[in-house]
């Protein structure tokens, strides 16, 4: 026959220090406790972490000294448990949760905008790609497409940084594209992420 | 618009908690030491 200590007994040898009696009484009551909790949050994630906030609770009293051996100890735990399952449904209430089911995922509805590393990587290559593209442009036209693609100057402003009529900017500006797009077709070159 | 609070539903019942949970608590445990100093008590994690 095994040998049976109570949970009282176990509760003061863990409160002298002994680690193994809180394995003990977390396996002990383990099935109780979980089944508790399940029955009336019934979602697996949410019963783990209540019964893990619950032992946490539990140790912080006990490792303080503030367990009082009045009540038993089991439905101290069930109490920490049930006042926690209470908390979940309040902070549920505040912060609705939405999650994926067998026809429908959240996250076709809602999407993240940012790119992701490998996308970010080939955007970066296209951005230094078309710098030494660009490059190869004659002076003038370079000039007018830095100015209006990366400086997003006018073509007001541009004709007056560069002393030219506005009609000569805009012209400069559709040779620079003219002849970007020249270069990508002779190259063979891909642009797109 | 009420039809995009769905709900995954696991029929199945949870009667323990995983054992990483547990292995979890006792850690956490050894590695907490409640210290008491002129009335006050502070909470230290060992690694």
């Amino acid at each position: 026959m095994e040998l049976q200590f109570d949970d009282s007994a176990l509760v003061r040898d863990y409160i002298s220090g002994d680690e193994r009696a809180l394995e003990i009484l977390i396996n002990r009551h383990n099935q109780r406790i979980t089944s508790f909790i399940y029955s009336k949050v019934l979602d697996r994630d949410a019963t783990e972490d209540i019964f893990q906030d619950t032992f946490i609770k539990v140790i912080k009293t006990l490792k303080k000294g503030n367990y009082s051996e009045e009540g038993k100890f089991l439905p101290w735990v069930m109490r920490i448990a049930h006042n926690l399952i209470i908390d979940h449904f309040r902070k549920n209430k505040r912060l609705p949760k939405f999650e994926g089911g067998e026809d429908f995922n959240i996250f076709s509805v809602i999407g993240d905008d940012q790119l992701n590393v490998e996308r970010q990587l080939i955007k970066d290559q296209i951005d230094t790609d078309l710098g030494m593209l660009i490059d190869e442009l004659p002076d003038d036209q370079r000039e007018v497409l830095i100015m209006r693609i990366y400086k997003d100057m006018s073509f007001k402003d541009i004709s007056e940084a560069t002393g030219v009529s506005i009609n000569t900017a805009l012209g400069r500006m559709r040779y620079a594209l003219i002849n970007l797009r020249k270069i990508i077709q002779k190259n063979k070159i891909v642009l797109t992420n | 618009m009420e039809k995009i609070y769905s709900e995954q539903t696991n029929t199945c019942r949870l009667t323990r908690v995983k054992k990483e949970t547990i292995t979890f608590l006792l850690h956490y445990s050894r590695s907490l030491k409640v210290i008491n100093y002129q009335g006050f008590q502070f909470e230290s994690h060992l690694n």
